[in-house]
C-alpha cells in the first residue's frame, strides 16, 4: 500500500519516464539511443558530495548527435574549495545554475529510456540516484555501460585498468575540455564509438554483449 | 545555455575553408547541429552512385580516400585531410555521388546537414564562390597560394612549359574505344553496349570513325518507332562524328564539347575524321578530369525560365573567371570559355525573346557581336556592343520587317542589360535604326566606311569590323564578311587609313622609358593599359588580318595565322600574341581585384616583377607599329 502511494506521488515527468520501461527495448546496437554522461561533483562521497554538473550526448546509429547534446549546472549549497581547481565551477559563476530538482527533471527527460554510458558508469549513476533519493524518487532504471569494462573486453585488455586519460592517449582522442562534464562526455562518446568498433572487429558483436558483465564487483 | 561541445566543434570548424568565411553567429549554429562519425581504416563512408546523404562532409581526424570506379578499375583521385571538406557537390547539384569515398586511416568525420547550409550558399556570396572555383578546378582551397597551377589537383599538378602558355594538361580518354561496322544491326550493337556498360558505340569502316551511336539515339530513334531493331546501325548513327587528334587537352576537350555540343569526341590519328580511330573522350571523362562547371554552366542557360536566371548564371561565370586566375588558368583558354559563356546567354536572350514575341522572325537574319565581345576577348562585364542584319527584302514589306526586328532587338539588349552587359552609350546596338538594316543597306554601309574613310568613319569601322555570328543564318553572315573582304581590296588605302589610327596609340614608354601615364582627370598617374598597351595590339592585329582575309577576328587567333601567312614574320607576331595574351591577363586581373573595368593600371601599385613583365610587352608593340607604318605607308597618308 505503501509504494502504491508513494507511487501516486512522483511527478509527472518520472511517471513518464517510468512508462517508457514498460515498453519492449529494440535490440541492436544501431537501433539504440545511448546516452553518454558525465558529472561533476564537490567530491566522491555520495553521501555529502554534490552534483554540480551534467554533460551528456548522445550517440543513435553509430552517429554522435551534437544537436541531442545537454549541459547544465547546478546551485548547491554544499561546496568544496578543494576541487574547484579540477572541475573550474565557482560558486557564484556566471553560469546558469538550476536547483537540483530542476535539474533531474531535465535530466531524466533528455534520458528517458536510453542506454547510460560512462567512463565509470557506477560513480556517475551513484551519484545521480543519491540525488534522486533527496527528491524522494527511485533509482535510475536504464542500462548502463561503463567504457572501463568495455575496454577490457577487448583483446588483451583484459587486466588493465585505465583512466580517462590514458584511454584518451591510447585511441588517440585529443583531450579538449577535459574535466568538464559535457568534455568528458564528448571525449567518452568518442572513446565508445572506437571501442566498438574495435571489437566489432574483433567478434561477431551482439547488442548484449555490451551489457555482459565479468567483474564489476569491486568497482564502486 | 552554455554548450561546450559545439563551441570546441566550432573551434575546429573556424579553421576551415569556406566555412571560415561564415559569421562566427551562423557557425556556431551549424556547430550545433553537426553529426560526428567514426570510421575504421578502409571502411566505406560513401560509395560511387549512391544517393547523396542528408549531410557533406569536413575531416576531424585523419584521412580520407576519394576514388572511382571506371570499367571496373579503381582509381584513387585524391587523398583529403584533417580539414578537408568533401561529399557537397552532389547534395549541391542534388545528383548521386559521383565518387567513392573511404577511410585512408581511422577517420573521424563533422558531418554537416546540407539543410542549414543551402541558406549560407545563398546568403554569404563568397563561400558560393568557393564552392564554385573549388568545383570548378578540383582543389579544395582554390584561393590558396599553395595551389596555384594547380588546376587539376585531383589528378596531377598542371605543368606549365617554358613561356607557360598552352594549357598541356592532356585529356584522359577511353584508348579502347568499342566499335562496330556499318552493317551491324542496331540490336546486335545494343547487345554489345549492354555487355560492356558503355553508353555509346562508334561505327567505324576500316577503322575510320564514320558515325557514332548514343542511348539518346536508341531513345530518339528505336524508342519512337522510327526504326527497328533490325535495322543497320548506318541507318541511325549520329555521322560525321567530331574528331580531334592525340594530343588533346582538357582545355580543347572542353571547347569541343560546348562548340558541338555532343557528348563524345572521336580522337583520331591526325584529328582528322579520314584516319584510324584511336580513342573516344566522353563528357563523363571530363567531368572525372575537372568539375567542368563551364558545361554545367551552358547546361544551366539552355534551362533557364528568365533574364534573371542568366544575371544569376553570368555572375557564376565571373566567379569562375576569378578562380581561373587565381589558379593561373592560361588566359587563351579563360577567354574562350567565357566567350562560350556569353554567347550562349545571348542566345538564350534571343530565343526567350522570339518566343515573347510570339511570332517566327518574318525573314532570316544574323545577330552580331561587335567590339571586344566580337573578338570574344571579353572576360569582364563590358558594354554591350551588338548589331543585326536581316534578309534583303521588297520595300513594300521593308517596314513591317524592319520593326519585327527592331522590337526583336529591344527585348534582347533589355535582356542583356538586366544579366549585366550595361546598354553602349555611344548607342551601337541593335535596336539603333541604324544598325538593324538589311544586307545591301550593311554593304552600302560598308562602301561608304571604307571609300571615304574619316576619322569618326573608320572608329566605328573598327568596331564593326570584328563582327562575329550569334545567332542566325551562317550565309548572311558570310555575305557580309565577303562583301567587307571585297569592299577593301579594291580600297588598299583603307587600310593606310586604319593604320595610322593605330599609331596614334603611340608605344606607351616614355623618352626615359617611364609609363606614360595619364596627365589629368580621375585616372591621373595611372597607366591606361587598354588605350595604349592592348589596343594597338589588336588594331595592328585587325588590319594585317584584313588585308589577308582572314576569317579570324580573334586576336590571339589573328597572330597565330599570321605566323602561318608570313613564317619570316612568325617572331614578330607570336611576340604580339604573348604580349597581348599578358596584358589582358593583367587587365583582366586589375579588373577583378578593383571591380571594375581594368582600363587603368596603378602604377604605384605594382611590385617590381610586374612593371619589368608590363614594360616587356612593349617592345612588341613597337614593332608591329613599325611594321605597319612600312607596309602601308602610313607617312603618305595626309593626317586624320
Amino acid at each position: 500500500m505503501i509504494s502504491w502511494f508513494k507511487y501516486k506521488n512522483y511527478p509527472h515527468y518520472w511517471k513518464q519516464y517510468s512508462k517508457k520501461f514498460k515498453q519492449k527495448q529494440p535490440k541492436s546496437i544501431e537501433n539504440n539511443r545511448f546516452v553518454i554522461f558525465d558529472t561533476e561533483t564537490t567530491g566522491l562521497d555520495f553521501k555529502n558530495d554534490r552534483i554540480l554538473s551534467i554533460g551528456a550526448i548522445s550517440i543513435f546509429n553509430n552517429i554522435i548527435d551534437v544537436a541531442d547534446s545537454f549541459e547544465i549546472y547546478l546551485k548547491q549549497e554544499e561546496f568544496k574549495a578543494d576541487t574547484v581547481e579540477i572541475h573550474g565551477i565557482l560558486k557564484e559563476g556566471k553560469l546558469t545554475k538550476l536547483s537540483e530538482a530542476e535539474a533531474m527533471e531535465k535530466f531524466i527527460n533528455y534520458i528517458g529510456n536510453s542506454v547510460l554510458v560512462a567512463h565509470h558508469t557506477a560513480f556517475d549513476i551513484e551519484m545521480i540516484n543519491a540525488a534522486l533519493k533527496r527528491l524522494d524518487l527511485p533509482k535510475l532504471k536504464n542500462k548502463t555501460i561503463d567504457t572501463g569494462i568495455l575496454y577490457k573486453k577487448l583483446e588483451g585488455k583484459k587486466d588493465n585498468h585505465f583512466n580517462l586519460d590514458a584511454l584518451c592517449k591510447e585511441f588517440n582522442i585529443p583531450k579538449n575540455d577535459r574535466h568538464t562534464a559535457a568534455g568528458d562526455a564528448f571525449i567518452t562518446a568518442l572513446l565508445f564509438l572506437k571501442i566498438l568498433a574495435t571489437l566489432k572487429k574483433q567478434r561477431n558483436l551482439h547488442y548484449s554483449d555490451l551489457f555482459r558483465v565479468s567483474g564489476q564487483e569491486g568497482l564502486l | 545555455m552554455k554548450n561546450t561541445i559545439s563551441e570546441r566543434i566550432f573551434d575546429f570548424l573556424k579553421n576551415y575553408p569556406p566555412l571560415n568565411l561564415i559569421p562566427n553567429a551562423t557557425l556556431l549554429e551549424i556547430s550545433q547541429n553537426v553529426e560526428i562519425q567514426y570510421f575504421e581504416k578502409d571502411q566505406i563512408i560513401f560509395s560511387q552512385n549512391d544517393h547523396p546523404h542528408e549531410h557533406f562532409y569536413i575531416i576531424n581526424q585523419g584521412s580520407v580516400r576519394l576514388y572511382r570506379f571506371i570499367e571496373n578499375e579503381k582509381h584513387v583521385l585524391d587523398i583529403c585531410d584533417e580539414g578537408d571538406l568533401f561529399g557537397l557537390r552532389p547534395l549541391i547539384m542534388n545528383e548521386n555521388y559521383l565518387m567513392g569515398s573511404s577511410a585512408n586511416e581511422e577517420t573521424i568525420l563533422y558531418g554537416i546537414p546540407i539543410s542549414l547550409f543551402h541558406d549560407i550558399i545563398l546568403n554569404y556570396p563568397k563561400v558560393s564562390q568557393f564552392l564554385i572555383a573549388s568545383f570548378a578546378t578540383n582543389t579544395r582551397e582554390p584561393f590558396s597560394e599553395k595551389h596555384k597551377g594547380k588546376l587539376f589537383a585531383n589528378v596531377a599538378a598542371i605543368q606549365k612549359i617554358e613561356h607557360g602558355f598552352s594549357e598541356i594538361q592532356s585529356a584522359n580518354y577511353n584508348k579502347n574505344p568499342i566499335t562496330c561496322s556499318p552493317d551491324t544491326t542496331i540490336q546486335t550493337a545494343c547487345l554489345i553496349m549492354t555487355k560492356k556498360f558503355i553508353n555509346s558505340i562508334i561505327v567505324t569502316e576500316n577503322e575510320i570513325p564514320i558515325g557514332i551511336i548514343t542511348d539518346k539515339d536508341i531513345r530518339t530513334k528505336i524508342g519512337t518507332g522510327l526504326y527497328t531493331i533490325i535495322n543497320k546501325v548506318s541507318d541511325i548513327m549520329t555521322s560525321p562524328v567530331v574528331t580531334f587528334p592525340q594530343n588533346i587537352t582538357v582545355a580543347e576537350a572542353q571547347i569541343m564539347i560546348l562548340k558541338h555540343k555532343v557528348s563524345h569526341l572521336c580522337i583520331t590519328k591526325d584529328g582528322s575524321n579520314k584516319t584510324e580511330l584511336v580513342g573516344i573522350l566522353t563528357q563523363q571523362d571530363l567531368i572525372l578530369t575537372q568539375g567542368n562547371s563551364p558545361s554545367l554552366l551552358t547546361k544551366e542557360i539552355k534551362n533557364a525560365k528568365d533574364a534573371e536566371t542568366l544575371k544569376y548564371i553570368r555572375a557564376k561565370a565571373s566567379d569562375l573567371t576569378r578562380g581561373y586566375f587565381e589558379q593561373e588558368i592560361p588566359i587563351y583558354f579563360v577567354t574562350k570559355v567565357i566567350s562560350e559563356i556569353n554567347t550562349a546567354i545571348t542566345k538564350k536572350a534571343i530565343r526567350m525573346s522570339i518566343s515573347e514575341i510570339g511570332k517566327q522572325p518574318p525573314v532570316s537574319f544574323s545577330w552580331l557581336a561587335l567590339g571586344s565581345q566580337g573578338r570574344k576577348e571579353q572576360l569582364l562585364m563590358t558594354d554591350q556592343d551588338n548589331a543585326l542584319v536581316f534578309e534583303n527584302v521588297n520595300p513594300a514589306e521593308y517596314n513591317s520587317v524592319k520593326n519585327y526586328f527592331l522590337e526583336l532587338a529591344e527585348k534582347v539588349t533589355e535582356k542583356l542589360n538586366i544579366v549585366g552587359f550595361d546598354y553602349c552609350p555611344a548607342n551601337i546596338m541593335a535596336t539603333n535604326p541604324k544598325w538593324c538594316i538589311s544586307f545591301d543597306e550593311w554593304k552600302q554601309q560598308f562602301k561608304e566606311w571604307i571609300t571615304d574613310p574619316i576619322p569618326e568613319k573608320i572608329l566605328l569601322s573598327i568596331i564593326f569590323f570584328d563582327f562575329e555570328l550569334i545567332y542566325g543564318d551562317e550565309t548572311l553572315y558570310n555575305k557580309m564578311a565577303d562583301s567587307v573582304f571585297e569592299t577593301i581590296e579594291k580600297n588598299q588605302i583603307f587600310l593606310g587609313f586604319l593604320g595610322k589610327v593605330t599609331l596614334d596609340n603611340p608605344p606607351p614608354l616614355g623618352f626615359f622609358k617611364q609609363f606614360l601615364v595619364e596627365q589629368d582627370g580621375e585616372n591621373k598617374d595611372s597607366f591606361d593599359i587598354k588605350s595604349r598597351a592592348i589596343r594597338p595590339l589588336v588594331d595592328a592585329a585587325r588590319i594585317l588580318s584584313l588585308h589577308y582575309k582572314l576569317r579570324a577576328n580573334n586576336t590571339i587567333a589573328r597572330y597565330e595565322k599570321l605566323m602561318e601567312i608570313e613564317p619570316q614574320n612568325s617572331e614578330l607576331f607570336e611576340s604580339c600574341a604573348n604580349a597581348f595574351k599578358i596584358l589582358l591577363q593583367f587587365r583582366t586581373s586589375q579588373g577583378l581585384a578593383n571591380n571594375d573595368n581594368g582600363k587603368f593600371v596603378d602604377i604605384n601599385s605594382l611590385n617590381k616583377a610586374d612593371r619589368l613583365k608590363l614594360k616587356s610587352c612593349f617592345k612588341p608593340i613597337k614593332n608591329v607599329q613599325e611594321a605597319i607604318k612600312m607596309r602601308f605607308r602610313t607617312s603618305q597618308i595626309p593626317q586624320v
